[in-house]
């Protein structure tokens, strides 16, 4: 392997993994408001939540696009697997997707008739984070590979583990969609999002325990992973700083701070994202195949890493410049529409 | 082999391309053109000094932008699940070719998308945020985005069928040469051909809406703004999109000569070739049922001399040769369309130069009914470029059944199955809530001096007639 074959899928991977973390954040939070949306019961207050994501949501989203077409550009054979092996969650998700996707413009118009789009915010919402983590949950454990290709049923991936990774995802979600609304309204929204903040992130927390003891109980690689020496020491910071961030998170919440309660939880789900990182790499479908052997063409690589380098900073410019534009918070009754 | 009522795996998933693609096609073929169209209504706006008796402008643009929202979103949703179909039902598809045009439709993200969303939340939701110039500015980056990503998706759907700058090794095509891949031979025509219907469709859809308005008695200033826009769009367009149409005729036989002898239904490639005008192509007999057709004709257009020799269908093997009735009458429809818009177009001129585009009914009548004549004619041309590029899902070198997913039969049935009634409940109820906002029209948007709080709001008159 020269230089560059080895180099460039390892740009590629770190370069991917970014955009799927910025997803999860991003769309988290917006598919998590979408999920703490039926605790609202009033018309007025649903306006407000939902306003608080509506210059962001398309934005968010496409980092799903992002991190979809990135897979299939820098990791052909990956993405050639992994999609028919989790094709039932992904369907499932963008159903949901759409749902949700068209309640943001349909809800407003279909006033004082928009009962239905209330309903398909919600669920759409909640079923297409509950997919996501069925996806991560199928991915986690083993797909099944012969000669390069999914070799599995289409119903392998539905396991007790993955339908945890789903309900798992939700809580994560409606936390970050908790403390979103902390930072970006304030009177009856906010209280009312605090008062849910404190469970969702003891259930995350849990959830976080949960899958750190089955992971390595059910796949040797990974024990061996984290519990070898000298691995051992340098690991056990990932949950001595969860441990501090969902004190962190549970004190904001506690004490009306408005951005501490979303960056804890913000870090709070890195951490998560960077230990099954830790537990995995570099197998891109584990355990059978690395990011090497799903790499595609390093001249591939290259042409789309040039337009990369230059655009994502780009990108990130006019995001920030657009999630300044609508900063602070957003009192009752105030809206874009 | 597996099959649901009697329809294999591929079948299913060429089935489920096709009906999401179709279903998805529709939106951006409309907010492609009702971009630019708004960007222009924002200059026009600015460049007015934001006088009052020009504020037609900026209703109509508030207005329009309102129906922008709500398509736009139509489209994005319905364009993710494209996205990912490839890799769900397309696998093999997406790894023989992923190393050639993965990198076309990465650079449509990057380049598009997300300058496309991050842009429309301020266009959206900014007119009381931003000054007015830099929601001018927004509006117009809005209408780039959607551009640039047509750039890179008709790139990326060209080299399917006029592949480029490749090698073919062990059933992967890899690359060689990345000009030549974006810029393939049929690239430069398809894209001008589909940027062109974009801006028709659009154009259709505000002649007809301002037509609607001016029959009616409402937003009268609006309407005949609305009028003279489209209709000048149509009269220049759709002559242009003629030219365009038989150059990219002309790419199309000499790269995928089978696919213009099925647009043509020329079975027999050693004589002069007429212009069907209807008949039933027989594809187990070879031959067409009850033509009715122009001797020569055909030749002429496409080697643009009478006696001009091109391949017939009998010239490919059989299982060569693209599905011949869909395409042949796809075609048809999409060329009738043409021709029927540039008498819209010229028609509508030649009222406007006799200053009676507002007095005759009859042609504003006429064209209240067109709007959806572009969406038609978009359809019916991709299932002309599409199912005439069959057998093949990259042309030449990966056949449309070997490019499936591993995926059984009826997994495929059960996803097909949501998506036509996902698809159908959402995006009727979509398009019913955009005919009701054209009804209501420019009334639904708040007067122009939001933006300008200074002025007073009494000088502000509106051209609003009718009741809302």
């Amino acid at each position: 392997m020269s230089n560059l074959e080895y180099t460039l899928p390892v740009i590629w991977a770190l370069l991917i993994g970014f955009s799927v973390a910025l997803y999860v954040v991003l769309d988290g939070f917006d598919l998590g408001i979408g999920i703490l949306f039926p605790f609202y019961r009033k018309e007025a207050d649903r306006d407000l939540v939902m306003n608080s994501v509506a210059p962001f949501w398309d934005g968010n989203e496409t980092w799903l696009v992002m991190g979809g077409a990135g897979l299939w550009v820098a990791f052909p054979k990956a993405y050639a697997i992994v999609m028919p092996a989790v094709y039932l969650p992904v369907i499932v998700m963008l159903l949901a997707l759409i749902f949700r996707g068209v309640a943001f413009e349909f809800r407003w118009v279909a006033k004082p008739r928009h009962r239905k789009w209330d309903i398909a915010f919600a669920a759409g919402s909640t079923i297409a984070a509950f997919a996501q983590g069925a996806v991560l949950g199928a991915l986690l454990q083993e797909i099944r590979v012969e000669n390069g290709a999914f070799a599995g049923g289409s119903l392998d991936w539905l396991t007790p583990f993955s339908l945890m990774c789903g309900v798992a995802l939700v809580v994560g979600y409606a936390l970050l969609g908790a403390t979103w609304l902390m930072m970006k309204t304030s009177g009856n929204v906010e209280l009312q999002a605090r008062r849910m903040g404190i469970p969702l992130l003891f259930g995350l927390l849990g959830f976080i325990v949960l899958v750190s003891i089955w992971t390595p109980l059910e796949i040797e690689r990974i024990a061996q992973r984290w519990f070898s020496i000298p691995n051992f020491y340098f690991l056990s910071q990932v949950p001595l700083a969860t441990l501090l961030l969902t004190w962190l998170c549970w004190r904001g919440i506690r004490k009306n701070h408005a951005i501490t309660p979303f960056a804890s939880a913000i870090g709070l789900f890195l951490l998560a994202y960077a230990g099954l990182v830790i537990s995995n790499a570099p197998y891109l479908v584990p355990p059978s195949v690395t990011l090497w052997q799903a790499a595609a063409h390093p001249s591939s690589q290259v042409f789309f890493l040039i337009g990369a380098t230059i655009l994502i900073p780009l990108i990130l410019v006019y995001f920030v410049f657009v999630f300044w534009l609508f900063r602070g918070k957003l009192k009752p009754g105030e809206g874009y529409h | 082999m597996e099959t649901v009522a009697g329809i294999d795996a591929t079948l299913l998933a060429r089935i489920q391309f096709a009906f999401t693609i179709s279903f998805h096609i529709i939106f951006p073929a409309f907010t492609i053109g009702l971009s630019a169209f708004i960007a222009t209504l924002e200059v026009l706006w600015l460049r007015s000094g934001q006088q009052h008796d020009q504020a037609h402008y900026h209703t109509l643009a508030r207005f329009w932008t309102k129906i922008f929202a709500v398509s736009f979103a139509m489209g994005v949703v319905s364009g993710i699940v494209l996205s990912y179909q490839i890799g769900t039902n397309w696998s093999r598809f997406s790894e023989a070719v992923g190393n050639t045009i993965g990198p076309l439709l990465g650079y449509e993200v990057l380049t598009a998308f997300f300058l496309e969303a991050s842009f429309l939340g301020v266009m959206l939701f900014g007119w009381n945020r931003v000054p007015p110039w830099l929601h001018m500015l927004s509006s117009i980056v809005v209408a780039l985005g959607t551009a640039l990503s047509g750039f890179w998706i008709l790139s990326a759907n060209s080299w399917m069928q006029t592949p480029a700058g490749f090698e073919m090794r062990d059933g992967i095509a890899y690359p060689v040469d990345w000009s030549e891949i974006i810029f393939n031979p049929s690239f430069p025509y398809r894209f001008a051909h589909m940027m062109i219907a974009t801006y028709l469709t659009t154009s259709l859809v505000v002649l007809a809406t301002g037509a609607r308005y001016l029959l009616a008695g409402r937003f009268e200033r609006e309407a005949r703004t609305m009028v003279h826009m489209g209709l000048g769009m149509v009269a220049v367009m759709a002559p242009l999109q003629l030219l365009v149409g038989d150059l990219h005729g002309l790419n199309t036989l000499e790269h995928q000569p089978a696919k213009i002898a099925a647009i043509e239904a020329h079975w027999d490639g050693s004589k002069p070739a007429p212009f069907v005008i209807f008949a039933w192509p027989d594809e187990k007999a070879e031959r067409n049922i009850a033509e009715l057709s122009v001797p020569h004709a055909g030749s002429l257009v496409l080697k643009h001399d009478p006696q001009g020799l091109f391949p017939g269908l009998r010239d490919f093997k059989p299982e060569d040769r693209p599905p011949v009735v869909p395409v042949f009458f796809a075609f048809r429809l999409m060329l009738a369309i043409g021709l029927l818009m540039i008498v819209i177009g010229l028609g509508g001129a030649l009222l406007w130069w006799r200053k009676r585009l507002f007095e005759s009914r009859r042609y504003l009548s006429f064209v209240a009914r067109c709007w959806p004549l572009g969406f038609i004619a978009i359809l019916a041309g991709w299932m002309v470029t599409e199912i005439g590029r069959q057998p093949w899902v990259a042309y030449g070198l990966v056949r449309t059944a070997q490019a499936t997913s591993p995926v059984a039969a009826p997994t495929i049935a059960l996803s097909l199955l949501l998506f036509v009634l996902v698809y159908c409940v959402v995006f009727s109820v979509g398009i019913v809530y955009v005919y009701r906002m054209l009804a209501k029209g420019p009334a639904l948007v708040p007067h122009a001096p939001d933006a300008l709080p200074n002025r007073p709001l009494s000088v502000v008159q509106r051209s609003d007639g009718g009741p809302a």
